[in-house]
């Protein structure tokens, strides 16, 4: 069953992206999901990316109609939510957090769970670049027009060398992710990521966003070294609405 | 000694508990995980001819007794399937198929029949235009398919028909000369609108509701087919555990397809009906699935 929620922040946290704010109350953790419906127009996951009581909150960056038309919604406005689905970051300190991008949606509740980590959020420019609230953050930017110059995976590989992580959490475009993945096989650290697929149902039966026997809706989002390891798809391939792998 | 075996046609399965077709059948892993996680067969997600998207969303409601889906037949269509099911060539995979024309069906099974183990027409699908339940109302139009594939396959063939056809009996009575067995029951149409959206929550409007709140009428689908008709009968629709399970196989079907029920017990549900079934089966003295079939018809 969807809640109608009404939307009572928004704010543009970078081009084209913005956070919506509203009230709900459930379980939610961090790494969880909603499904998002916008009558009419379509219903898609999106990143909790606010848990604080009862306020969430879900980022949105235009991609297409359907997230031009949430991205234009008012405060007052109504949305539909149902979750929070899938599986949460596990919790562990000492940890290096990687976020690309709108990716940063998605790790911002874990940097309200856990209290000793490093958070690197990279972006292609400034404008794109979403910054937080948060303790201990280093920003990058693929053209050096903010923060460090160099891509987040860059960034996270000269921290790497510097301090033992426990783990590295991470979200952002899969080749970003794919690179991050590697660089924690090289160092032998264990990571968390947080990938994504086609979605219809989200619960688990439909099977669309299917990644190697893996459900991202209800096995993931997100997923273990030891899962990952075992995806010849990820990195590399992807299925569109018929479920036909495609190059990602 | 309980023993969970049983043949379905001529189809030797190690357990009565199949998975529905339309439910996570996407790929040769995910099959395959199914199986694993001690599904006895599975039946593929439903494939054509040529792919198809399926609908927009939302394809999905969950609601308090059960669960609303008009999906649309999404499917990666013939060519692409058919390397999938090469991959497992040899396991218990049942291909559900749907056409619009007799000689789509044909076609399809002459191309994956060397990868899987048997067949399931789809003429229940309630919410694709032009397949699934819209071919099932036509009782020439089954009996030509039925006919041909017949004709192009020496495989199992199960008809899965919908209970919402009033002549479902009819349709058993021609499945019983071509088929190995039939299905009962797809999801039944239904719909839920959004009161403060005031609209139907489901793009395509209708879709098939399943879950336990249909379990009472899919058993009475069974029970009544088993009646008339002489064709062994898969049970389906709403069953959670292995006593709805046995439910079905005293109302006289021989296994049962569990696609709702994953959603309520995870993919562990298979193991666990079994487990279930075998329980029961012990504390009160049964052998066999076939000594339980058909019981209830008293």
């Amino acid at each position: 069953m969807y809640e109608a929620v009404k939307i009572k922040k928004c704010e543009v946290v970078a081009k084209n992206i913005k956070e919506i704010v509203f009230e709900r109350c459930d379980d939610a953790r961090a790494g969880q999901f909603y499904m998002l419906w916008l009558p009419g127009v379509d219903e898609f996951p999106m990143s909790i990316s606010r848990i604080r009581k009862n306020e969430r909150g879900i980022m949105v960056k235009v991609i297409g109609e359907g997230t031009k038309k949430l991205y234009e919604k008012n405060l007052g406005e109504k949305i539909w939510v149902r979750g929070p689905y899938g599986r949460y970051y596990r919790k562990q300190e000492n940890a290096l957090i990687v976020a690309g991008g709108i990716g940063i949606a998605s790790l911002l509740p874990l940097t309200e769970t856990i209290n000793d980590y490093l958070i690197i959020i990279g972006a292609k420019s400034k404008d794109e670049l979403i910054r937080i609230d948060a303790k201990n953050v280093v920003y990058c930017t693929d053209d050096g027009s903010f923060g460090v110059k160099g891509t987040a995976v860059d960034i996270a590989r000269k921290y790497m060398e510097e301090r033992d992580f426990s783990v590295v959490y991470g979200c952002g475009p899969e080749p970003m992710l794919y690179a991050l993945f590697k660089l924690c096989e090289d160092f032998g650290i264990k990571c968390q990521l947080s990938l994504e697929r086609y979605m219809k149902c989200g619960i688990g039966l439909c099977g669309s966003c299917e990644i190697d026997g893996y459900l991202v809706c209800k096995d993931g989002p997100v997923f273990s070294s030891e899962e990952l390891r075992k995806m010849e798809s990820f990195g590399k391939f992807k299925r569109d609405e018929s479920g036909k792998l495609i190059p990602l | 000694m309980v023993n969970l075996a049983v043949k379905v046609g001529k189809l030797e399965i190690p357990n009565p508990t199949i998975l529905a077709s339309g439910i996570l059948g996407i790929s040769a892993k995910l099959l395959l995980r199914i199986l694993n996680s001690g599904a006895g067969a599975v039946v593929t997600k439903s494939f054509g001819l040529s792919s198809k998207k399926g609908y927009d969303n939302p394809t999905i409601y969950e609601m308090p007794y059960g669960l609303l889906n008009a999906m649309g037949l999404p499917n990666p269509g013939v060519e692409f399937f058919s390397e999938e099911l090469k991959k497992i060539r040899g396991r218990n995979i049942i291909a559900s198929i749907f056409g619009s024309e007799v000689e789509e069906y044909s076609s399809i099974v002459k191309k994956v029949e060397d990868f899987v183990a048997g067949f399931e027409l789809n003429f229940s699908c309630p919410h694709a235009k032009g397949y699934g339940i819209e071919i099932g109302r036509d009782m020439e139009l089954v009996e030509d398919i039925l006919r041909e594939v017949r004709k192009a396959t020496q495989k199992p063939i199960w008809a899965k028909f919908s209970l919402e056809i009033p002549n479902f009996v009819e349709l058993g009575k021609i499945a019983e000369r071509y088929a190995d067995a039939v299905v009962m029951t797809n999801t039944l149409k239904g719909m839920a609108i959004d009161i403060y959206a005031k609209r139907p929550v489901l793009t395509a409007k209708i879709g098939g509701y399943s879950g336990p709140s249909i379990k009472p009428l899919a058993l009475r689908g069974v029970y009544e087919l088993y009646e008339d008709v002489k064709v062994d009968i898969v049970g389906c629709g709403g069953i959670l555990s292995g006593y709805d399970a046995v439910e079905f196989f005293m109302a006289g079907a021989k296994a049962v397809e569990i696609g709702s029920g994953i959603y309520y017990r995870g993919i562990g549900i298979f193991k666990e009906i079994c487990q279930e079934i075998k329980e029961f089966m012990e504390r009160e003295g049964y052998e066999s699935i076939e000594d339980m079939v058909g019981v209830a018809h008293v």
